[in-house]
């Protein structure tokens, strides 16, 4: 738990969103680019589970592809267990491809439908070479059992399961290539809340089991609270917050943090005066100036309009506000921990 | 588990909605029929009307079902100038139809795949050079683009093999006149999928992106190609017979069915009727069972009607 499996430096995506080139020229436009993640550092220990929220847009599915490789960074570094990721070479890559997964939201549009689910399963096995033969049939079998399905199933279409088996499926795919280190995006936001719970739990015994590294990506805070030992609020494409995952529930530091606690539905809550969520992300492509979060904030200053607040460290970690220990305080005094 | 291949082939939801289309039965029926009997020509047909030593100049203008007024010989369908049974022509006439339709949807098929998969997975100037190559070529009519590429050939071939090679240039130019549809399906449906989780995760994994085409995007993509393909199977032998028709398409030495009717229509208002009818018939039926089954194919195969 000392030395850090992950560590993400300064990484940032800009995505071209121009017009095309005649439509630029004929309505005098200049070139547009969404900032869809600005500057985001962050450090994942080996065998903790470290969460990203925020809302839709904020950025959080564009990091975890960057971490995977599915999108190239426009800057920054990503480090994995001391390998540049970001500089290594297309063989060094590929050694190292086979120590990181990814378990994708939508378990309907994950699983290729034409493909029997042991030759779903077998394909980073047979990608990595890590098992030939008959030995790829037996490990198949092995890692559905591992996932609560049985051996039998692997001769079955995917379109045969539901999908909370699907999402099964899709951890056993994961978990093929033996890796240390998976991104979730997502992985209950498309399942029955009955499924949730199952699904969450099989991931929580695989990681005590495997020592799994996780980075869990959400919206659903109650979710991010079952699973995460630290967590990292995204907003906007920044990290306003990091923080132990007790501590941001106990004693969230930034107001934004705050605003996204206040919504969380919550029985120990009911009846007490809550401050709703206003406002909308602003449009990523056109930020507001100063901190981003500046417009809908309730203790919005002058200097938060101009200046971009930057990271303070906290008990937990840390906070990118002007006005954080302001909040710190305040909040400890009416939110009971409710952890 | 233990049902067989075959019953779960009969089982599935296409064979359940052939079972239940009239239309598609009667359709499969007549064009394998022709398919059939056109494969087998050299041992159903009931005379080799390219054998010059069995054929009998007074059995020349048979009328259909009739006795020959000179011989006695009775024709079902008749025979032409030099005596030839048109049942065994139009039999071996449709097989070069059936060979040269087959051919070019094949090549337009392996053509227009490759093409609208490396389109639709590459994108960005790959996608838009070939596609503006394929909005040119939509432009003109098929027939005027086989045409073309038929005449260019024909000038690059020695006039010795022109014959020979005839049948080759034919389904060059009907298949490249034809691969526009299959690579406009086929780089839509390739441009869909590849957004999809799966391929994420096939990447994720460092898959190679001509694997990922082949192994992941292909059989996802195939539905509608086949759909396609049947339909264009009749447009393939209706090109060939119009190119025949014209005279350019097959030598006459080897007649195809457009060649039986250009030959036919020299006759008839001269009154043998049967020369031209029977082989424009054959065509009609086959190129229309064919394109019902592409039709009841297509219906089958999509989602939003079952």
């Amino acid at each position: 738990m000392d030395k850090p499996l992950l560590q993400v430096q300064g990484l940032t995506r800009r995505f071209d969103v121009s017009k095309p080139w005649l439509n630029r020229v004929i309505e005098r436009e200049d070139r547009a680019f969404l900032t869809a993640a600005a500057d985001v550092t962050f450090e994942i220990n080996k065998g903790e589970t470290f969460a990203l929220v925020g809302e839709s847009g904020s950025g959080k599915s564009t990091i975890a592809k960057m971490l995977v490789g599915l999108v190239r960074p426009s800057a920054g570094r990503i480090i994995f267990d001391g390998n540049d990721l970001t500089a290594a070479s297309a063989p060094e890559m590929r050694r190292l491809r086979s120590r990181f997964q990814m378990i994708f939201q939508d378990p309907f549009a994950s699983l290729n439908p034409r493909w029997r689910v042991g030759r779903i399963i077998a394909e980073p096995m047979r990608t990595f070479g890590t098992a030939s033969g008959a030995d790829v049939g037996r490990e198949v079998g092995r890692l559905l059992d591992t996932v609560g399905l049985s051996a039998a199933d692997a001769a079955k279409y995917p379109h045969e399961f539901s999908g909370g088996q699907r999402q099964r499926i899709a951890i056993a795919r994961a978990l093929s290539s033996r890796p240390e280190f998976i991104v979730c995006d997502e992985p209950t936001s498309a399942l029955d809340v009955s499924v949730q719970a199952q699904i969450l739990n099989l991931m929580r015994d695989l990681q005590d089991e495997l020592g799994l590294t996780y980075l869990f990506i959400s919206h659903d805070l109650s979710v991010v609270r079952h699973m995460a030992s630290r967590i990292g609020v995204l907003y906007l494409g920044r990290l306003v917050e990091v923080s132990g995952g007790k501590e941001l529930f106990r004693a969230p530091q930034h107001p934004y943090t705050r605003m996204l606690l206040d919504a969380v539905p919550d029985l120990a809550m009911s009846g007490q005066r809550r401050t709703p969520v206003t406002g909308e992300i602003p449009n990523p492509i056109d930020p507001p100036p100063g901190c981003a979060f500046h417009p809908r904030c309730p203790l919005v200053m002058d200097r938060c309009r101009v200046e971009m607040p930057p990271p303070v460290p906290t008990p937990g970690g840390m906070s990118a506000c002007f006005a954080a220990p302001l909040v710190g305080a305040e909040a400890g005094v009416d939110q009971p921990a409710t952890v | 588990m233990s049902q067989s291949r075959l019953f779960r082939i009969w089982d599935s939801d296409v064979m359940w909605s052939f079972r239940h289309s009239p239309v598609a039965i009667v359709a499969a029926v007549v064009a394998l029929t022709i398919i059939l009997a056109a494969a087998l020509a050299p041992w159903v047909a009931p005379h080799n009307p390219f054998d010059p030593s069995s054929l009998n100049l007074m059995d020349g203008f048979s009328r259909p079902m009739q006795p020959n007024e000179f011989t006695g010989n009775t024709y079902l369908m008749g025979t032409d100038n030099q005596g030839r049974d048109i049942l065994s022509t139009i039999l071996y006439g449709a097989r070069i139809s059936l060979f040269v339709g087959f051919a070019a949807v094949g090549f337009a098929m392996v053509l227009g795949i490759g093409l609208g998969l490396i389109a639709g997975f590459r994108g960005g100037w790959v996608d838009n050079l070939l596609m503006r190559i394929a909005d040119v070529q939509l432009s003109f009519p098929s027939i005027l683009i086989a045409l073309l590429i038929f005449g260019i050939a024909r000038g690059f071939i020695p006039p010795g093999m022109r014959d020979q090679m005839a049948i080759w240039v034919l389904i060059v130019s009907i298949g490249l006149s034809d691969w526009v549809q299959f690579a406009r399906v086929v780089r839509g449906a390739t441009m869909v999928e590849k957004n999809k989780e799966y391929i994420q995760a096939a990447r994720v994994i460092g898959v190679h992106p001509a694997r990922i085409a082949i192994t992941h995007i292909l059989p996802n993509v195939m539905g509608p190609v086949l759909v396609i393909a049947t339909i264009g199977l009749a447009l393939a032998i209706i090109s060939e017979a119009t190119l025949s028709f014209l005279g350019v398409g097959v030598p006459p030495t080897q007649p195809s069915l457009g060649t039986l009717i250009r030959v036919g229509q020299q006759y008839l208002f001269s009154g043998e009727w049967w020369i031209l009818l029977f082989p424009a018939l054959t065509l009609l039926a086959l190129s229309l069972s064919v394109n019902l089954l592409g039709d009841w194919l297509r219906d089958a195969l999509n989602p939003r009607l079952r």
